[in-house]
């Protein structure tokens, strides 16, 4: 059997799709809207269901080779035009290509009058003329409701309009109807009677102080979709809904490993430093040097000459340039050869969702090996927790897709709360670095240590980080009885232990001193001994020689005298002999 | 007040638009009562053009045609438009603007 890389084909009985091109709904309605079948748009007012419908027909006809006719009720083709243009769509354009026809219906009910029974041929023919002319395979009715409004005799027109999506069905037109929202209906004027094979809503609501929008597919008969309400956003290329949920786990993984920067932080992370591609939380309360250590990891991959891209919702680019540059970073020239971006924005400038879009387009466009997001937590406060949560889900997702490093720091402020936040959004990183405050004799040092790297040998030694003028140092930290000994007190205990090798230094010296002082007293004893002893073996001698000459005198004398008396003369010369 | 219409000088020539779909049954039912009605109220001084837009589809979108039957009053200014089969001639004369003129 044949193996391709492609999708198994759709079963027969399955729905055609017509592909909205619209980023993300596609994804959400697994390929766009029923073909050839009506779709209902409904939300209230400001919630982008015309921009919507438009760009359903401008994607259709731009990307998909699909014209399309516009019928607008509410809007002139100029303010369409107008409208659309905002979103990066030449409407004129397509017009004069004959890819769109824009038909405005004006209707004003003061200059309506009715008299008896009426139909709505006139809007089937001009619909049908429009269709016909260019071709048209898609179709939108913008706010079709204005009908109930300008024209008399509801009972006729709903059953016109009954008969046009029938019509349109026929025509095998692949529509778009957008409505008001009602109070407790779908529409106004109950319009998703007649419209019953897709109806998305579409909503608008302000969280502290900060608008969203939210589309939800209510129905979709015929089909899988998703039923969850995804949030998306109007940019300048349209719109995109972000569809948290259709996540997978399925990305490439790589054994290449990429250094931070600091030497010393690499050995803590089995020498090698974090793994390509993973995502990386360093969190730490303010002051603690995380965008220092962002900055460095930053600095390390542009020089390899990786693109960074670095995302900052707290200072402007220039700030953090010259903050680093008092460390000894020089990032000006990176930013320079385009191998560093920074995009700073404030948070509360707009929704989470914005920020996600533009955030997205970023990465789109700049390919960056690296995603720095400092600190990540300003932007998930704009969310409620999940929701900020499941954006920073999206977003690792779509890194890690792109084997795209990514570090984000989360601000904390040493609550319980909010470390258990924390313990939520960990589950999605593969390493975590934790920087700390520690606080005693009177200073406050920073510390370091390596909370979690999935799939490495990691160090579990809490090491202090000193920031100097060259940048930072990673040092060990001295652990004693009263916990971790940091900054001065470390300084402190290292002085301690020096002078504790130096006194025993001086203590040796001294003995040695001590023992060089007794030996040469020794040697002078022993050597005052043996000129003692040499002296009494001199005298010694001399006396013996002394004593041998008086016995020598002393036998010359007795011989003499025996000689002299005679006496007996051997004997005394024998002991002299002997004696000598 | 006839005498005063009398007074005034002829009431210029009313052109009038009916919009039609092919002969449906309301188109012809519309034709009628227009022709009828206007002999009753501006004998002499109208003229009816019938617009088929089976035939001239691309006038329901230059006219702003939606309904069908539609009266156009063209002229005498402002325009004014009538839908229906025109079977209610109190509502005729009101969107006619010709209570007053009669």
């Amino acid at each position: 059997m044949k193996i391709n890389g492609h999708k198994p084909t759709a079963p027969a009985t399955r729905l055609p799709k017509c592909p909205t091109g619209i980023q993300g709904l596609d994804e959400i309605t697994g390929g766009g809207l029923p073909r050839g079948r009506p779709t209902l748009i409904c939300g209230g007012a400001g919630c982008g269901k015309t921009l919507l419908a438009a760009e359903f027909l401008v994607r259709g006809a731009v990307q998909f080779d699909e014209p399309g006719v516009l019928m607008a009720f509410e809007e002139t083709e100029k303010e369409l035009t107008a409208n659309v243009a905002a979103l990066g769509f030449d409407l004129a354009g397509l017009v004069r290509r004959k890819k769109i026809v824009v038909d405005y219906v004006h209707i004003e009910r003061s200059e309506v009058q009715a008299s008896g029974e009426y139909d709505l041929e006139g809007l089937f023919v001009r619909l049908g003329h429009a269709i016909d002319s260019i071709g048209a395979k898609r179709v939108v009715l913008d706010t079709l409701e204005v009908l109930f409004a300008s024209l008399p005799n509801e009972a006729i027109l709903r059953s016109e309009l009954r008969r046009l999506f029938r019509w349109l069905k026929e025509k095998g037109v692949t529509a778009v109807i957008t409505a008001e929202r009602g109070r407790e209906s779908l529409t106004r004027h109950g319009l998703e009677e007649y419209v019953s094979d897709c109806v998305i809503v579409l909503d608008h609501r302000v969280n502290d102080q900060i608008a969203t929008r939210y589309l939800r597919v209510v129905k979709y008969r015929g089909a899988l979709h998703g039923t969850n309400e995804f949030p998306f956003l109007i940019g300048d290329t349209g719109l995109s809904v972000l569809p948290i949920t259709s996540l997978a786990l399925n990305h490439k993984v790589t054994n290449e490993r990429i250094a931070t920067g600091i030497p010393r932080l690499d050995a803590m992370l089995g020498g090698r430093g974090f793994f390509r591609g993973s995502s990386i939380l360093l969190t730490g309360t303010a002051g603690t040097g995380k965008t220092i250590i962002s900055s460095n990891f930053a600095n390390a991959a542009a020089r390899r000459g990786e693109r960074v891209l670095f995302f900052s919702f707290e200072e402007s680019p220039n700030q953090i340039i010259r903050n680093m540059h008092s460390i000894g970073l020089r990032l000006e020239p990176l930013v320079k050869r385009s191998l560093l971006k920074f995009h700073s924005a404030r948070p509360s400038l707009c929704g989470l969702e914005m920020h996600l879009a533009t955030m997205f387009k970023e990465i789109a466009a700049f390919q960056p090996h690296v995603v720095i997001v400092d600190p990540v937590t300003s932007l998930m406060e704009l969310g409620a927790a999940p929701e900020g949560k499941g954006m920073v889900t999206r977003l690792i997702d779509y890194l890690k897709a792109g084997q795209t490093t990514s570090l984000f720091t989360s601000l904390t402020h040493g609550g319980h709360v909010l470390q258990q936040s924390e313990g939520g959004m960990s589950s999605l990183m593969d390493s975590w670095i934790l920087l700390q405050d520690f606080e005693g004799n009177g200073e406050r040092n920073r510390v370091l240590y390596v909370l979690k790297a999935r799939g490495m040998k990691h160090s579990n030694q809490i090491r202090e980080f000193l920031i100097s003028d060259h940048g930072i140092d990673v040092v060990d930290a001295y652990i004693g009885a009263s916990g971790v000994l940091t900054g001065s007190a470390r300084v402190a205990q290292g002085d301690l232990e020096k002078a504790a090798v130096l006194s025993s230094q001086q203590e040796a010296a001294q003995l040695e001193r001590e023992v060089e002082r007794k030996r040469k007293a020794l040697e002078r004893q022993i050597s005052d001994l043996r000129s003692d002893y040499e002296g009494e073996a001199l005298e010694l001698r001399r006396i013996a020689e002394q004593v041998g000459t008086r016995t020598l005198l002393l036998g010359t004398e007795r011989a003499a005298s025996g000689i002299l008396r005679q006496a007996d003369a051997k004997v005394t010369a024998r002991t002299r002999v002997r004696s000598s | 007040m006839k005498t005063k219409t009398l007074k005034r000088p002829p009431a210029k020539l009313w052109q009038l638009r009916l919009y039609v779909m092919d002969q449906t049954a309301k188109s012809v039912i519309a034709l009628a009562n227009l022709k009828k009605f206007c002999e009753t109220h501006l004998k002499g001084r109208y003229r009816i053009t019938v617009i088929d837009l089976m035939k001239q589809p691309h006038l329901a979108k230059s006219d702003q045609i939606l309904a069908i039957p539609t009266v156009v009053r063209k002229l005498p200014k402002p325009v004014r438009t009538i839908i229906g089969t025109l079977s209610d001639t109190g509502h005729l004369l009101v969107g006619l603007d010709l209570r007053a003129a009669v």
